[in-house]
């Protein structure tokens, strides 16, 4: 078990692309940690530098008390999920999960031994001795685990690991991964696109955008107090209403519509407005909603349409009437989010 | 051929039209197939003809469908009867000589092109990607042109008449370096990076994994290579001046070399030699048949 320390860590590839700007993080014992961000925007990247796969370029990376930047990814006490799960295809189950004892000198009663208990813990026992070609996605995904936490290393990295599933395996998969997590107290860093499975697997959220850091914080923080409007529209499904708006005398005005609330301190200009679909209420105030979608999802329901002349999404619970057409509609003035019009951070 | 006639009539389902076409045009196709083995068949069937009956005939009469009572006295004397007076080129031993010369080729050409693909795929080399080009350019220079230069370097080096210096000049190949190359860089790259933290280095990582992923590759590489080193002629035939490395090929050659000497040259015991030519490399391809087609055809991964 270790803290892992970014300080200033850059990524440039030979070819020239900056994938990750100079990046400081520390990730605390037993803490499990989610790198999220749209494709492209340098997770793998960080994590590959973490696990020691792609060299860093610049900046120091602690994993506990030690200088691992020039450590080799064997000896960094790490083990590492993939996406497409990198089994041995030639191997069984029980000599794949075994591999790295093997490598590392380990006798063939204690190897025996440790993959049987990693076995017992992922319901793998069954299939110690297939291959993992005679598997399903869901259960090579387990052996994948099994061999990371066979060898008890001090660091879980997981790279998008249930990408591959179908949704509901994922689902479940998700809670056994945290689970496991929380039971073994192993620090883990953990890569996904999904805003689902970061807000539902993380101790804390570290949100990418173009190789930068866009917010770190608890899931509840990421999602109500989102530092930027690229946080704001990424995470929550469906994300959070970004409207246009300024300030005018004294308030904050959306365009075309009446005022919102008192505008902080003299200022001007045009202004971002955020607000979670949820936060809503339907019925009553003095904005006009003119809905022309209902999308029905069971527990609630998504209304589709425009306020002024600015898409909107609004998210009501299953025992509200709905319509469509023009109706009122309420923006509470403490569930606003206010973003600088050009920068897009919070104000 | 049995199990997949049926296959093909289970599929056609009851409907009985489709059937009775489909019977037709399977008959047509084995009447196809039936006629080209036969094609291909007839050429040994005539060679076990010929050595039953005594050498004198077949001056006479040539491949006919009488059989004669000389195959068994063939068959001896191709294999135990020495070709000259050393006493040290029978069959058996031709038939051994061939064998080294074929294992030799085929587990020499693999391991290096293995070896040399391993380092041009896996390795941050400052020149792979000339260095691999370089390979595969040999391939426009086949041993025939540059056969010449070959033997002289053989020769200089004091290898000539030995198992080295006819198998370690010819032990680079172009062709299994590019197969090799090709089939490497299909492996995902996340089984180098797992391995790599599991804790295999370069050695155990070819050894314990890319070795058994190519097994299927490897055994074509083998069929191919086996086959190309039991049929070499021309190189032993420069390198090798002494009986006792003759291979079954040129020992071939060298009893129908009679004939030029006005005598009736021995038909029936060359007859024999060149069954048991054929031979191992038909066994080859039979034993490794499904693993050639898997190789050229799919990948494990
Ligand atoms: N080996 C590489 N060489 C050059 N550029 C790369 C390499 N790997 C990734 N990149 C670039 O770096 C950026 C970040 O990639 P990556 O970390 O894989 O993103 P993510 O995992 O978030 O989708 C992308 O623009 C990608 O094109
Ligand atoms: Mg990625």
């Amino acid at each position: 078990m270790a803290s892992v320390t970014l300080d200033a860590v850059r990524k440039v590839y030979p070819g020239g692309t900056e994938a990750v700007t100079p990046t400081t993080l520390t990730i605390r014992d037993g803490e499990f940690l989610v790198l999220v961000g749209p494709s492209g925007c340098g997770k793998s990247t960080l994590l590959r530098m973490i696990a020691g796969l792609e060299d860093i370029t610049e900046g120091e990376l602690r994993i506990g008390d030690r200088i691992v930047n020039d450590v080799d990814p064997a000896d960094r006490d790490i083990a590492m999920v993939f996406q497409n799960y990198a089994l041995y295809p030639h191997m069984t189950v029980r000599r794949n999960i075994g591999y790295g004892l093997r490598n590392r000198g380990a006798s063939a009663g204690e190897i025996a031994r440790k993959v049987d208990e990693a076995a017992a813990m992922l319901n793998l026992r069954d299939y110690l001795d297939r291959k993992p070609s005679q598997l399903s996605g869901g259960q090579r995904q387990r052996i994948a685990m099994g061999r990371a936490i066979v060898r008890d290393p001090a660091l879980f990295l997981f790279d998008e690991p249930l990408s591959n599933l179908d949704a509901k395996l994922r689902g479940q998969m998700r809670i056994e991964i945290r689970a496991l997590q929380r039971r073994l107290g192993t620090t883990s860093i953990y890569v996904t696109h999904d805003q689902v499975e970061a807000m539902t697997m993380a101790d804390r959220i570290v949100v990418l955008n173009g190789g930068r850091v866009e917010q770190v914080g608890t899931p509840a923080e990421i999602y109500h107090a989102p530092a930027s409007t690229f946080v704001a529209s990424f995470m929550g499904a469906p994300p959070m209403n970004l409207l246009t708006g300024r300030f005018e005398s004294g308030a904050i005005r959306l365009d075309h519509g009446p005022a919102l609330r008192a505008a902080p301190g003299g200022r001007s200009g045009p202004i971002t407005i955020g607000i979670r679909p949820e936060d809503v209420r339907l019925g009553e105030g003095d904005h006009v909603f003119d809905v022309d979608l209902v999308e029905e999802l069971g527990a609630h329901r998504l209304l589709h349409g425009r306020l002024g002349d600015q898409h909107f999404t609004a998210h009501v619970l299953k025992d509200m009437p709905v319509r469509e057409g023009r109706q009122p509609i309420a923006l509470p003035d403490a569930a606003l989010a206010l973003f600088d019009a050009q920068s897009g951070q919070r104000l | 051929m049995a199990d997949m006639t049926h296959d093909t009539l289970a599929a056609a389902g009851p409907a009985r039209p489709a059937r009775r076409r489909l019977r037709l045009s399977t008959i047509g196709d084995h009447a196809i197939l039936i006629a080209g083995a036969l094609l291909m068949v007839a050429p040994l069937l005539m060679l076990v003809q010929m050595s039953t009956v005594p050498d004198a005939e077949i001056m006479r009469t040539g491949p006919s469908l009488a059989i004669g009572d000389r195959l068994w006295p063939n068959v001896r004397a191709a294999l135990t009867e020495s070709m000259s007076f050393s006493g040290r080129n029978t069959g058996l031993a031709m038939f051994r000589n061939s064998m080294i010369l074929g294992l030799g080729f085929a587990v020499g050409k693999i391991v290096v092109a293995m070896m040399a693909a391993y380092a041009i795929v896996y390795f941050r080399l400052r020149f792979a990607t000339l260095a691999f080009w370089a390979i595969f350019t040999t391939l426009l220079l086949p041993l025939e042109v540059r056969i010449v230069p070959s033997y002289e370097i053989t020769q200089r080096l004091g290898l000539l008449n030995t198992w080295t210096g006819l198998i370690v000049p010819l032990i680079a190949s172009a062709t299994a370096t590019f197969f090799f190359r090709q089939f490497f860089m299909s492996v995902p790259e996340e089984l180098v990076e797992a391995a790599r933290i599991d804790g295999a280095g370069p050695v155990k990582f070819f050894v314990d994994i890319l070795v058994p992923l190519s097994r299927t590759m490897i055994a074509a590489m083998f069929i191919i290579m086996f086959v190309y080193g039991w049929n070499q002629y021309l190189w032993p035939t420069m390198i090798v001046t002494e009986d006792d490395r003759i291979t079954l090929v040129q020992g071939i050659k060298q009893i129908t070399q009679g004939l030029e000497g006005g005598q009736i040259p021995e038909y029936g015991r060359s007859n024999i030699l060149a069954i048991l030519a054929v031979l191992p490399p038909v066994l080859v391809v039979l034993f490794f048949q499904r693993w050639f087609v898997k190789g050229l055809t799919e990948t494990d991964k």
